[in-house]
């Protein structure tokens, strides 16, 4: 049985169509990513996904229940953590902190909360910065710091919603260093990604948006290979 | 060590206090002080740590102190029984105006509440054969004349909320209540019910204000509507508090409420300033959030530096 199943999903903004019929499924233990020009519609998938918005339409199901109109919370106690595009950390708070509020989702004792955070803290490289007040960390870290805190909430699936934008050649490395190290403890993840470098090389499949409906779904090398994809997508990088 | 030994020295000091022969009136000082430091601490709950900026805080005091009144009014019943009682009838009006309120965010919030307050002002004020209406209520017979018991009680009750808030902070709910106040969206998506936390620190905020107005209505001897849910003297008040004191600290609402009580009582003493000492107070925070801006505990390292750089 697939994790996700998103089915004939649409989202209107008034009179806009920001999501038109999307459908994908998420089998467990794989990367899925979700690819698609600015303003596609790819953050609004996630949103619908994860339940900030309700769906206009159609049906989102996790681990076999009905979560459409879910609210967040409950969806990432039930396994599903997500990041944000823009970063939220918990400002005043410290890099700590803000992993073990995260942490006590599955814990009342202050010290298994710790010690979750800790561990996700050495895990995701953060340890030396884990008494710094998180509105100090630069960007790189600071997206880190989403994926420590996504995973401190010990998901079965982890969205991440551009984690890699913004990045320098080394932190893009580190990152996708530790992305597979979360798929090889199982965690399922689906990911929206504009570099086409990491996009290529850590996704098993990919499904592909362009004005708020899927154009295509298939491996990096199908999708390589999509006339549609490459008029959309790819074709617009290589003329800019 | 010292997060027990300050506390522990600050509470043996304020119990030695009244043994040195104070005036009735330095007595009268200390209660209020001792009495606002509650409700600072109160508010800065849900204002300070969780981030929902009330000001409407009055509700839950005047909600407190007619519950005392309206016992002995009514039922004649010591007003006393007030103060457990309040407890109950706050947690209900909190849970209700919290179910209205905290749907909505930042400015809204604020204004919601706000509205709050003067909706039970005016109520209560409507409500003539329940609670006297704007004559008020007062208690015939005090229980003390002298000031001292009165004075261990609120500094039992704020030693109470002291310690109550301070567990409270360092638990799952102080980090779900700070994770709130930095980011809602965020704290939602990493599993936190927003919705329900914010209640939490709402109920308990209120409790602990309302505890407050009932102990009110038994020192003061006479509540009218315009007194325990007023605006400026007890919402906007709180707030100016825990701003002068520091928002988000252990010892701002002991600080600020010391402060604000010595000042009004100084103003008030010019002659001829009548009303307008509240002007005083306008002032008086515009500079703090110019140069202090988060407030005198949560700056004194800059404050320190300040003295040391004067000094040299």
């Amino acid at each position: 049985m697939s994790l996700l199943q998103v089915q004939n999903a649409y989202k209107f903004f008034g009179g806009l169509a920001a999501v038109t019929d999307v459908s994908f499924e998420i089998e467990p233990g794989e990367i899925l990513a979700l690819i698609g020009p600015n303003g596609a519609g790819k953050t609004t998938v996630f949103n619908v996904v994860n339940g900030f918005y309700k769906p206009s339409k159609g049906r989102i199901s996790f681990k076999g229940v009905d979560i459409s109109g879910m609210k967040p919370h409950k969806i990432c106690k039930m396994g599903m953590a997500r990041t944000f595009q823009v970063v939220k950390p918990l400002q005043r708070m410290s890099v700590l902190d803000n992993v073990i509020a995260s942490a006590y989702l599955r814990t009342d004792s202050k010290e298994k909360a710790t010690a979750i955070a800790m561990e996700t803290l050495k895990f995701t490289g953060l340890y030396e910065d884990r008494d710094v007040i998180s509105k100090g960390l630069p960007l790189g870290k600071r997206k880190r710091l989403e994926i420590a805190r996504a995973l401190a909430t010990q998901p079965e699936l982890l969205l991440l919603d551009e984690s890699f934008a913004g990045l320098n050649p080394t932190e893009l490395d580190e990152s996708i260093g530790i992305i597979r190290r979360i798929k090889e403890r199982g965690i399922t993840i689906m990911i929206i990604e504009h570099h086409m470098k990491v996009i290529m090389s850590i996704s098993d499949r990919i499904v592909v948006i362009n004005y708020g409906q899927k154009i295509a779904e298939g491996t990096p090398e199908e999708i390589r290979a999509n006339p549609a994809v490459i008029e959309a997508y790819l074709g617009e990088e290589q003329h800019a | 060590m010292n997060r027990v030994a300050i506390p522990l020295a600050v509470f043996g000091a304020l119990l030695a206090l009244p043994l040195i022969g104070l005036s009735s009136y330095t007595m009268h000082i200390l209660v209020l002080v001792l009495m606002w430091t509650t409700i600072g601490m109160a508010w800065n709950l849900l204002g300070g740590y969780c981030g929902q900026v009330s000001f409407g805080h009055a509700a839950y005091f005047g909600v407190g102190a007619y519950t005392a009144g309206i016992l002995y009014f009514k039922l004649q019943i010591s007003a006393w029984w007030g103060i457990p009682l309040s407890v109950a009838v706050v947690s209900v009006f909190a849970f209700l105006l919290g179910y209205i309120v905290l749907k909505l965010r930042g400015p809204f919030f604020a204004l919601a509440t706000l509205a709050s307050g003067e909706v039970l002002r005016i109520t209560t004020e409507n409500m003539g054969e329940f609670t006297n209406g704007t004559l008020g209520i007062l208690i015939q017979q005090r229980t003390w004349i002298e000031k001292t018991w009165y004075y261990y009680i609120i500094l039992a009750i704020a030693a109470l909320t002291f310690v109550v808030i301070r567990k409270l902070v360092a638990s799952k709910w102080g980090y779900y209540f700070v994770a709130i106040r930095e980011d809602q969206d965020a704290a939602e998506s990493l599993g936190i019910d927003t919705t329900r936390y914010k209640t939490i620190a709402l109920v308990i905020s209120a409790i602990l204000t309302g505890i407050c107005g009932a102990f009110y209505t038994n020192y003061m001897g006479y509540i009218d509507p315009h007194i325990v849910f007023a605006l400026h003297d007890i919402s906007i008040i709180t707030i100016m508090i825990v701003m002068v004191g520091g928002v988000a600290t252990e010892w701002g609402a002991l600080i600020g409420a010391g402060i604000m009580v010595l000042l009004a009582e100084w103003i008030r003493a010019i002659p001829g300033l009548g009303a307008s000492h509240q002007a005083f107070f306008g002032i008086l925070l515009i500079a703090i959030i110019i140069f202090l801006p988060n407030g005198i505990v949560g700056d004194l390292p800059k404050i320190t530096r300040l003295f040391r750089r004067a000094r040299a």
